[in-house]
């Protein structure tokens, strides 16, 4: 039996890479990735709670935020697509105005 | 001998002995079959003679020796990798696609168990759905070889591949919901049992094509797609984009590419027969009620065998057979007619079921 | 069994931060597919096989093969100007994101962590029910609501993409 306390520990690290990433990278598509690893962790702590708790509520859940994960990709990278094109840069420093 | 009983009887060796023999015995020996026989059938289709000079001695085996001939040609190849190129990337890549086609052999059942022995690799709950994972990574070997071959050819085969294998994806998890709402499991060994019923006594056999005649051909298309073969063998796209993605690839890293494709083909009619044909159920032998077990078994490899050699005949017969597809007709076709053409089929299944049954 | 849950946890924190440090996004990409594996084989460990095999066939199936499909269209060579640097305020955001990580790190060692009365699924239940049967009992019945709602957002998404990325004709 794995304890809970290790998979939150690494859910907890793998949320920080994930805010890291967020923060640190100016790449705007790897920036969309450090958003998946943090969901994933999330995840993670998740199915953690519900083997420790017996219930299946987190499973559900997991559920629902990979659905959501999978809109948030599809409609993220259209938007990248579409200011790729006006734009011709991936930086994120520079989607400094509201409307193309 | 009885020790040699019981270091066969551990579960460990009972499955590293399945796996050697599935991958080794049974899946890679017919993928390297079917290069020498897709090259003589689409010798017969063009009315020409086919590969038959390579020789070992006298020993022509009508072009069997070109399979030995073919292996070591590529392996004393130079393995050339273009400037520019990303080199990790480049040289792993090939490998993704044989994986993938490798693990669909992981589920797929070749006879009735003995007791507790199973002539299954494994038998999880999700199985059909780890396939459907397995086969949905495959996509790597084609995007990370248009990646990083540095060529714009292979980046657009590449792009190519990875557009259409994720839209066939989509419809290839929902053509197979009807065959989960008809066996009620997506346990592969219990598809294959549920196919083993029969209608009025025992006239005729449940199998899924009688079940799930759409299901089948959506299913079959999308796998069909998946393998990037004629008539969706746009990534490739011999007339525009040379050979799309594997483009600069030579030597052992090419074949590996050709094995990949070929085991896949052996993979899909595998799959095919399992879901779609009894699996290894040999239809009416439960009236023979006094054949031995162990005629049952060769019986039940056999026609196993037989219906994926001839679904793999089945392949390469369509891919001699049907025109290319344009890209854009792929995607309109997948994502116009058969996404919504597989979700009438799984409500329709599900209401007849709700109805009837 | 437990030493395998530390060696996937292991590797799938260095493929983390492989997503962080890579200056190539494809490789970033590739490191994500392999910590999004790793996580999978943990979920395995954890009893949640349904779990791990979606994690596979959307994350890794799907998004990121999506992600990769961008990267392709929008292919540059000049990855230099992507490349990790710090400064003055992105060190201050990395010594914020040290001290949350501290922060929520010690809650979660604290050994007198406790939790609720236990719910009605153990792993013997599920087992007996079917992890997959009782996933699609429970989202029919019990959070039936959330999945209409979530299939919604999903058919909004759909649209939304389509409109955006189209091609505005003159």
């Amino acid at each position: 039996m794995i304890p809970i306390s290790h998979v939150l520990v690494l859910s907890a690290l793998l949320f920080s890479i994930g805010v890291l990433g967020v923060m640190l990278r100016r790449n705007v598509i790897v920036v969309f990735m450090s958003i998946e690893l943090m969901l994933n962790a999330v995840n993670l702590s998740f199915v953690g709670f519900a083997r420790t708790m017996d219930d299946m509520t987190g499973v559900i859940f997991i559920f629902f935020i990979i659905v959501v994960a999978a809109a948030e990709a599809v409609v993220g990278l259209s938007i990248i697509l579409s200011i790729y094109r006006t734009r011709k840069t991936l930086n994120i420093d520079e989607f400094n105005l509201l409307k193309w | 001998m009885n020790l040699l009983l019981e270091i066969l009887s551990i579960p460990l060796v009972q499955t590293i002995l399945k796996i050697v023999f599935m991958i080794m015995l049974f899946a890679m020996p017919l993928g390297t079959l079917m290069t020498l026989m897709e090259r003589k059938w689409s010798a017969m289709v063009q009315d020409r003679v086919g590969p038959n000079r390579a020789n070992v001695g006298s020993f022509r085996g009508h072009g069997l020796a070109h399979i030995a001939a073919d292996g070591l040609k590529s392996i004393f190849k130079e393995d050339t990798m273009p400037e520019g190129s990303d080199r990790f990337l480049y040289l792993i890549a090939p490998f993704f696609g044989l994986i993938a086609g490798v693990s669909v052999f992981a589920i797929v059942p070749i006879a009735a168990p003995i007791g507790s022995f199973t002539f299954q690799i494994t038998d999880i709950e999700p199985g059909l759905l780890f396939i459907f994972a397995i086969t949905s990574l495959s996509v790597y070997g084609a995007v990370l070889a248009g990646a990083s071959s540095n060529s714009k050819f292979a980046l657009l085969g590449g792009t190519r591949a990875s557009a259409q294998m994720i839209s066939y994806e989509v419809f290839m998890g929902l053509a197979l919901m009807g065959i989960f709402m008809v066996y009620g499991s997506t346990r592969v060994s219990e598809i294959v049992d549920g196919q083993n019923a029969y209608w009025f006594g025992s006239l005729i056999p449940k199998w899924g094509i009688l079940t799930q005649p759409l299901g089948f051909l959506l299913f079959t298309t999308a796998l069909v797609a998946e393998t990037k073969r004629a008539p969706f063998d746009a990534p490739e796209g011999e007339s525009e984009i040379v050979a799309g993605y594997f483009l600069e690839y030579s030597g052992m890293r090419w074949s590996a590419f050709m094995l990949a494709e070929y085991v896949a083909i052996v993979g899909v009619a595998a799959l095919v027969t399992t879901l779609f044909f009894g699996g290894y159920h040999v239809p009416w032998l439960h009236l023979w009620e006094s054949a031995p077990e162990w005629l049952v078994r060769v019986l039940q490899f056999a026609k196993f065998t037989a219906f994926v050699v001839f679904f793999c005949w089945f392949q390469i017969q369509l891919r001699w057979t049907v025109p290319k597809f344009r890209f854009d007709q792929t995607m309109a076709l997948g994502w116009k007619k058969l996404l919504p053409l597989s979700l009438a089929n799984t409500v329709a299944t599900a209401a007849v079921i709700l109805i009837f049954v | 069994m437990i030493v395998f849950f530390y060696l996937f946890a292991l590797i799938s924190l260095i493929l983390a931060l492989g997503v962080l440090v890579f200056k190539n996004p494809i490789h970033s990409a590739l490191s994500l597919v392999g910590t999004f594996f790793c996580l999978a084989a943990i979920y395995v460990m954890l009893n949640a096989e349904f779990v791990a095999v979606i994690q596979v066939l959307v994350y890794a199936g799907a998004i990121m093969v999506l992600f990769l499909f961008v990267l392709m269209l929008l292919s540059t060579k000049d990855n230099d100007q992507y490349a990790l640097k710090l400064n003055v305020s992105r060190g201050l955001a990395v010594a914020i994101t040290g001290v949350l990580m501290i922060q929520v790190l010690t809650a979660f060692m604290d050994p007198t962590l406790r939790f609720g009365e236990p719910g009605a699924y153990p792993v013997e239940r599920i087992q007996e029910i079917g992890s997959i049967a009782l996933i699609g009992q429970l989202l029919f019945t019990e959070f039936v609501l959330p999945f209409e709602v979530i299939s919604i957002l999903l058919l909004v998404a759909v649209i939304g993409a389509v409109i955006i990325a189209k091609r505005r004709v003159p």
